[in-house]
């Protein structure tokens, strides 16, 4: 199974520039473990020292924001398209 | 001549040159200016800012711009009054209101923002500016675009109040509806802001374009009196103006203007968006992002960027948070309509309500100063009230008609 996530450009230094990545997991959290197994450091970026998702960072899963979810539990699927997006002012 | 040190993250304190970036690219904390206030110290008094000219740009040394100002130049220095006749109804001593509802040119507080954000735009040598908006955003930057000579996108959720789609359309520039809410919006121009070179004033130009709202708090402190109020209730939606009152007043504090600083914050949220005032009143540290469904739409945020910093000062300043339904925020519209004279939107009608159940649950004292922020004109909400209030009495043209329709009390 294969789910496509979009590296927001804060990253990209660590996913050899690539502003679209391919990985796996069963779950978000699997997913960003095994994105840290191939582009090392990229964990302690998305996630603090307790190993949750740090607060201005949204993950959306299709779209969907994962605290609608299950969070950092959200379950993945074949196909799925995930978005990580730094918090944004309002207008 | 600038006085602004670097941008500096608010969760980590990692520091980065001034730049159009918004994020710590170590945690995702967003990025706040930081000021040389040494310097500063030594130029700005009260018999300077005074001696200026009644606009925003009163208090440039603490604005983010390293030039002279180039945008919004009539913006700001809106009325600030006591509300006697609101007072008298809420049964509070003093009620104040700061009333950006006529601010200038598109009559809400966004037009300070948006004058710091499309100077600073300027500095940097964008040709084109967007934003994300619930509406009151949407129009200060079309017609600031216009006046500034700006290519504009604007990014607004597609269910929005007829007026402010009409007052973005205007001006000519291109307005995009997005099939979705707020939050929607918001996460579509995350996306397209990172492909795009484009200075998003809320996206990667959002440390500079937040400091614009310190300046509604510098204008109270100076229309009272150069001193602070005993209490202010603000509107929350992402929270960003409270917590820049709460900056400006510190500021202030910190370079001698004022000797105290130790007013307590309220944040009004509508009941159908009531991410912040729920963790609030929950004691809660994670803001559960909602669905928002209120009339209320330019406080539609779901997902609040600064949320958590909003609680902390609530918190810290022994403020409360407070709901008001759609009923209520109808209720408080027309109550400073009748009482006041002034037509507010919905998120004034917000303010309002929560102001009132404040003072009757006696979490604010009713012999204590009170400041409302009035931050948007009802003219742009029309529909959340028009079904709401009286009807044109109508008559034929002669005083028969007129006597018989009309009772007139003589």
């Amino acid at each position: 199974m294969v789910v496509k996530i979009r590296i927001p450009t804060p990253l990209q230094k660590l996913t050899d520039g690539k502003s679209e990545v391919e990985s796996s997991g069963k779950t978000v959290i699997q997913l960003i473990d095994e994105l840290e197994k191939k582009y090392s450091g990229i964990k302690e970026r998305l996630c603090d020292e307790k190993g949750n998702i740090r607060r201005f960072i949204n993950i959306f899963v299709n779209e969907k924001d994962i605290r609608f979810l299950k969070g950092q539990k959200t379950k993945l699927k074949n196909g799925d398209e995930i978005s990580i997006i730094p918090a944004i002012a309002g207008g | 001549m600038s006085y602004v040190k670097s941008l500096k993250c608010r969760e980590c304190g990692r520091t980065y040159p001034k730049k159009p970036i918004y994020v710590c690219e170590w945690c995702f904390g967003p990025l706040e200016v930081v000021y040389d206030y040494k310097r500063i110290k030594k130029v700005l008094t009260r018999e300077k800012i005074s001696s200026r000219e009644k606009n925003l740009w009163r208090y440039k040394e603490l604005l983010p711009i390293d030039k002279e100002p180039m945008v919004g130049l009539n913006s700001g220095f809106t009325p600030f009054f006591e509300a006697k006749n609101l007072s008298k109804v809420l049964g509070a001593k003093k009620i104040f209101i700061k009333d950006d509802s006529v601010n200038h040119p598109t009559l809400s507080f966004k037009d300070r923002v948006v004058a710091v954000a499309l100077s600073k735009a300027k500095e940097f040598g964008f040709k084109t500016v967007a934003c994300a908006s619930t509406g009151n955003l949407a129009n200060s930057v079309s017609s600031h675009s216009k006046q500034a000579g700006f290519n504009c996108y604007v990014f607004i959720p597609a269910n929005l109040e007829k007026s402010k789609i009409v007052s973005s359309l205007i001006y000519g520039v291109n307005l995009i509806a997005v099939d979705g809410n707020y939050d929607d919006v918001n996460r579509l121009c995350g996306e397209i802001a990172s492909k795009y070179k484009w200075a998003f004033v809320n996206v990667n130009l959002r440390p500079y374009y937040a400091e614009g709202s310190k300046t509604y708090g510098f204008e109270i402190v100076e229309q009272l009196g150069w001193r602070v109020p005993k209490h202010i209730i603000v509107p929350a939606a992402s929270g960003s103006l409270l917590t820049k009152i709460y900056k400006g007043i510190k500021e202030f504090k910190q370079l001698g203007l004022i000797k105290k600083s130790d007013t307590k914050f309220h944040i009004a949220q509508a009941d159908g968006c009531s991410p912040i005032v729920s963790a609030l009143k929950q004691n809660c540290d994670i803001i559960k992002p909602v669905k928002p469904n209120t009339i209320a739409k330019s406080l539609a945020i779901g997902n609040p960027a600064d949320g958590f910093y909003v609680i902390d000062i609530v918190k810290k300043t022994g403020g409360f948070g407070e709901v008001a339904t759609d009923e209520e925020i109808v209720e408080g519209i027309k109550l400073l309509a009748e009482t006041e004279g002034i037509f507010t939107e919905t998120a004034g009608g917000v303010t309002v309500a929560v102001c009132k159940k404040l003072v009757e649950s006696k979490k604010i004292s009713k012999d204590e100063e009170i400041v409302i922020c009035i931050t948007g004109n009802g003219l742009k909400t029309q529909e959340a009230v028009e079904n709401k209030i009286g009807r044109p009495i109508k008559i034929k043209p002669n005083i028969k008609s007129f006597e018989e329709e009309v009772r007139v009390w003589l």
